[in-house]
């Protein structure tokens, strides 16, 4: 089978609130390596191996860590990004809950190559049942911490808070609405100081890199995703759940071979605004070259209604929307509406361009990712379901013809 | 970083711990908390009323938030909120009259994986049926 467990090997191995089991595993000897090397070296490993964010964005993490230590400023700032809201995706989950001395092991080798002392883990009000488990790993991880302060906030319900800017306003105690970019927060992040934020999972691809090296490292996945990336599966399939793949494995190898998925007819890969994948491409190698997001990856069966599932996506991310600039707020707005009639019967031909033109729009003029990306369900679907949306308009049409005319 | 800035960094900490206490947030409370941080009224309204985990208005003793998202959409989380109604008699939005329960539907919730589910309070309760979700809603009380 293709799994293959380094981020995850130690999940359901070791006791997750006892750290003596980790370090039986050679925990946080990564930690010891990285500290016999200086900073930059760290650095330069985590370039070398090609790391890139595993949050969604996919930006190169070593290139990220160079450009805030490099930064003016004495004091710099890391924050793990637990704010895992995502639709379908729960790996930063389940890592913190089968094996939080990775996370603590992540965030200390990280700490140490960017000169910081105090390091945040926004940590998504939904998952406050998780808060005792990571605050005893790092209570009990303390001795490896060399006087590293951790500490914990908690968001209280909200998506956009996961992406970067808006996660630094909740935490500066504003609302969680992004801000304009540049500066980016390597140079001026929370409290305008050097800020590098990190997902979980990101974290955790670090002691392995720092233990067995980037040479290790960047011989798996493809010629830009190096590594393995964990995989959340959920919907239409038998074994949903889990599953961490080298990256570069195809969609189907994940979704049939070891979810156990019949009958697909497409699948999103990468959470709400991730792209669909019908069924005649279901051999896609999962990558950033092609779809991969946050890892999130919802089956959907012959039985399944695409301008259902569209609306749906559609009314989500209208009401996560954080409102700040025009394009997001009105356009996710629009959207729903428009789809809202497609749904009910009650589209007109007109409708298809529409979606389009404002589709462009928004891409062109969000300010964060939400509303640059929100629009991609809609163009995917648009792209390989269209035949479903023009079906529902003549059969809205005929129904239409049906009624009596009003005088 | 100013004097006031540190103090307004801690709003949503002391909003949150306000709200645990009392189930929401009342107007005195978004008051008093203003005139602590040195912000206005407004600036505190408009954060409490960002987040979907927090209310300004009064809450049952047990929230009950069902994952309306997708994955667990796919899994007939529309069903779930009939079946709850029944147990309870409320809908979406509603309390029950004797404020024991709040029912609310919230966006995915990371567990996707025992799709369809729900939180109560800060815990999790998925693979939901009818007689699992009765089970589980008369240990509350």
């Amino acid at each position: 089978m293709p799994e293959k467990r380094i981020l995850l090997k130690n999940c359901g191995e070791i006791d997750p609130g006892q750290i003596a089991s980790y370090e039986k595993k050679g925990g946080f000897k990564a930690l010891v390596k990285a500290r016999e090397m200086s900073p930059e070296e760290v650095i330069e490993e985590v370039k070398a191996s090609g790391l890139r964010g595993r949050g969604g964005a996919g930006f190169p993490c070593g290139v990220k860590w160079e450009l805030a230590r490099k930064s003016p400023g004495k004091e710099k700032v890391l924050i793990c990004n637990a704010d895992e809201g995502e639709v379908g995706t729960f790996k930063d989950r389940y890592i913190l809950q089968n094996d939080p001395f990775s996370l603590v092991e992540g965030i200390a080798i990280a700490a140490y190559a960017l000169g910081v002392k105090k390091v945040y883990v926004y940590l998504r009000a939904e998952y406050h049942y998780l808060l005792a488990t990571l605050r005893n790993a790092i209570a009990q991880g303390k001795g490896y911490l060399n006087g590293l302060k951790i500490e914990i906030r908690e968001g209280a319900g909200s998506y956009i808070c996961g992406e970067e800017s808006a996660l630094m306003n909740s935490m500066e105690g504003k609302r969680g609405e992004a801000r304009y970019r540049p500066p980016f927060p390597a140079e001026r992040g929370l409290f305008e100081k050097p800020t590098v934020i990190n997902n979980v999972e990101t974290l955790v691809n670090i002691p392995p890199i720092v233990l067995k090296g980037s040479k290790w490292y960047s011989k798996m996945g493809t010629e830009k995703s190096k590594g393995t990336k964990i995989f959340s599966v959920s919907g239409d399939v038998a074994r949903p759940g889990i599953y961490e793949l080298e990256l570069g494995r195809t969609l189907k190898e994940l979704v049939v071979d070891l979810a156990g998925a019949k009958g697909i007819k497409m699948v999103q890969v990468g959470g709400s605004t991730g792209g669909i994948v019908p069924y005649s491409m279901l051999n896609t190698p999962l990558s950033y070259e092609t779809v991969l997001g946050s890892g999130a990856v919802v089956v959907f069966d012959e039985s399944r209604d695409v301008l259902d599932f569209v609306y749906r996506t559609m009314e989500f991310l209208n009401e996560e929307s954080c409102g700040f600039c025009t394009p997001c707020r009105e356009g996710t707005e629009v959207m729903m509406e428009i789809l809202g009639r497609l749904v009910k019967g009650d589209g007109v031909e007109e409708d298809l361009g529409a979606l389009e033109e404002l589709s462009n729009a928004m891409i062109a003029s969000s300010m964060c990712g939400l509303g640059q990306t929100a629009a991609v369900p809609v163009l995917d679907t648009l792209k390989y379901f269209r035949n479903d949306y023009e079906t529902r308009i003549s059969q809205s049409v005929f129904l239409r013809s049906l009624q009596p005319i009003k005088v | 970083m100013g004097q006031k800035e540190s103090k307004r960094e801690a709003l949503l900490g002391v909003i949150k711990e306000e709200h645990a206490k009392s189930g929401y947030l009342s107007k005195g409370a978004m008051v008093e908390v203003s005139e602590a941080l040195g912000m206005t009224v407004g600036e505190v309204y408009g954060v409490a009323t960002f987040y979907s985990f927090l209310s300004t208005w009064p809450l049952g003793r047990h929230v009950i938030r069902v994952c309306k998202s997708v994955p667990c959409c796919m899994k007939d989380a529309e069903r779930l909120i009939e079946w709850i109604g029944k147990e309870l008699g409320i809908g979406p939005g509603e309390t029950t009259p004797d404020g024991r329960f709040t029912l609310t539907l919230t966006n995915c919730i990371g567990a996707c994986d025992q799709a369809p589910a729900i939180l109560i309070g800060d815990e999790v309760y998925g693979q939901l049926t009818p007689e699992r979700i009765a089970e589980v809603l008369k240990s509350f009380d």
